[in-house]
């Protein structure tokens, strides 16, 4: 593979808030993307929201924004056909971070991507060695972690699998440098760097608010104001999705079977509720529903 | 026009206290919301006021004040008369 090339097309399965704030920002500079995901639906309300991400970039730095909202997004061709990834250079996946989905879309990828196409797994927790052993020629399988908002941050976390070799390495960090950003790369073990010291942080703010220690608000301003965080933990929380906390979790506790990473029964009970952040309108604290749902 | 004030004033007061704010006063510098209410802002008068802001629009000067929103409403609504 030539890692020297530009990359043009690439495909991101998935239109959840990763999916779509890596779409608008490949878009953003200059990508033609092929965005996948399982419904009409799902397209549409991803459409709606890269469009307002792009107009809400737009309002905060007008002088970044080179192009009409309209032209970046005519970049993105959304599908729910996985054979439109037939024609991308490289593919980068954002799905739910559950075995079982990601099994089956590596099958999809398996089929319809050549041995040559670099896979870019993005996930916060999953095994890119394991992931990599669901398709042909693992060495071009690499983890992918961005952070969210996509469009905002310049750093992403690249894990180097088992099997992948530096030609990959060296293939996405050329994306990410096309797309404005650098990539940090780190050894394959559950959680990586971000995830592993992040998601216990969390989880362990979460019980400091079950166990009547502190509300929310103040756990987030001691650690503003104490330690120079730009946000609190339950703020990032939110931000995230509390779902995807749960889930991270989870995979965390399977993992290194080390109850340190136990969920907090709060948690769990605030993802049954439907309170998920601020994707629902509600987490740790109250959103309208109308914010641009990936900032 | 004052109508469309009041309009906004009321959506603004269901985020904050707005009594003690004048119609030109920056609610940004007065660091009740931030800039992504702003975008809240945008979506709200695009519903309400059957406007369509476009990428010209999207600054913030349109949206700082109750009266750069009025004045901002008067303009696109004189543009399509």
């Amino acid at each position: 593979m030539s890692a020297q090339k530009r990359f043009q097309t690439v495909g991101v399965v998935g239109a959840g808030v990763m999916g779509c704030g890596l779409a608008q920002s490949l878009a953003a500079s200059g990508h033609d993307v092929v965005l996948v995901d399982l419904t009409p639906e799902v397209l549409e309300q991803a459409g709606k929201t890269i469009r307002q991400n792009l107009r809400y970039s737009r309002l905060r730095a007008p002088s970044s924004a080179k192009e009409p909202t309209s032209a970046v997004l005519e970049r993105v061709h959304f599908t729910t056909d996985y054979e439109a990834l037939g024609r991308a250079e490289f593919v980068i996946e954002n799905v739910t971070e559950r075995w079982d989905i990601k099994k089956e879309v590596y099958g999809h990828l398996h089929r319809i991507c050549g041995p040559e196409v670099i896979i870019g797994v993005n996930t916060s927790a999953i095994s890119i060695t394991k992931v990599s052993s669901l398709i042909q020629n693992p060495a071009r399988v690499i983890g992918m972690h961005f952070m969210n908002p996509v469009p905002m941050k310049p750093l992403v976390e690249l894990i180097r699998g088992y099997y992948t070799d530096n030609g990959t390495i060296e293939a996405a960090s050329t994306l990410l440098a096309q797309m404005g950003k650098e990539g940090i790369v780190v050894e394959d073990m559950p959680g990586f760097v971000t995830n592993r010291v992040l998601m216990i942080t969390v989880n362990e703010a979460v019980f400091v608010v079950q166990d009547g220690v502190a509300e929310a608000k103040e756990v987030d301003r001691i650690f503003r104001g104490c330690f120079g965080h730009t946000m609190g933990p339950l703020e990032t929380a939110d931000l995230i999705g509390l779902d995807t906390i749960l889930d991270s979790l989870v995979v965390l506790y399977e993992s290194y079977n080390d109850d340190k990473y136990r969920p907090a029964p709060l948690l769990k009970k605030l993802v049954a509720a439907g309170l998920l952040g601020r994707k629902s309108g509600h987490g740790f604290y109250p959103y309208s529903v109308d914010s641009p749902s990936s900032f | 026009m004052r109508e469309h004030r009041t309009t906004i004033r009321e959506f603004l007061g269901q985020y904050f206290h707005i009594g003690g704010i004048s119609d030109s006063e920056d609610i940004f510098s007065l660091g009740f919301v931030d800039s992504m209410f702003a975008m809240q802002l945008v979506l709200f008068l695009e519903r309400t006021f059957d406007v369509q802001v476009e990428d010209d629009d999207l600054v913030m000067d349109n949206f700082k004040s109750v009266d750069s929103m009025t004045s901002f409403l008067a303009r696109k609504e004189s543009a399509t008369a």
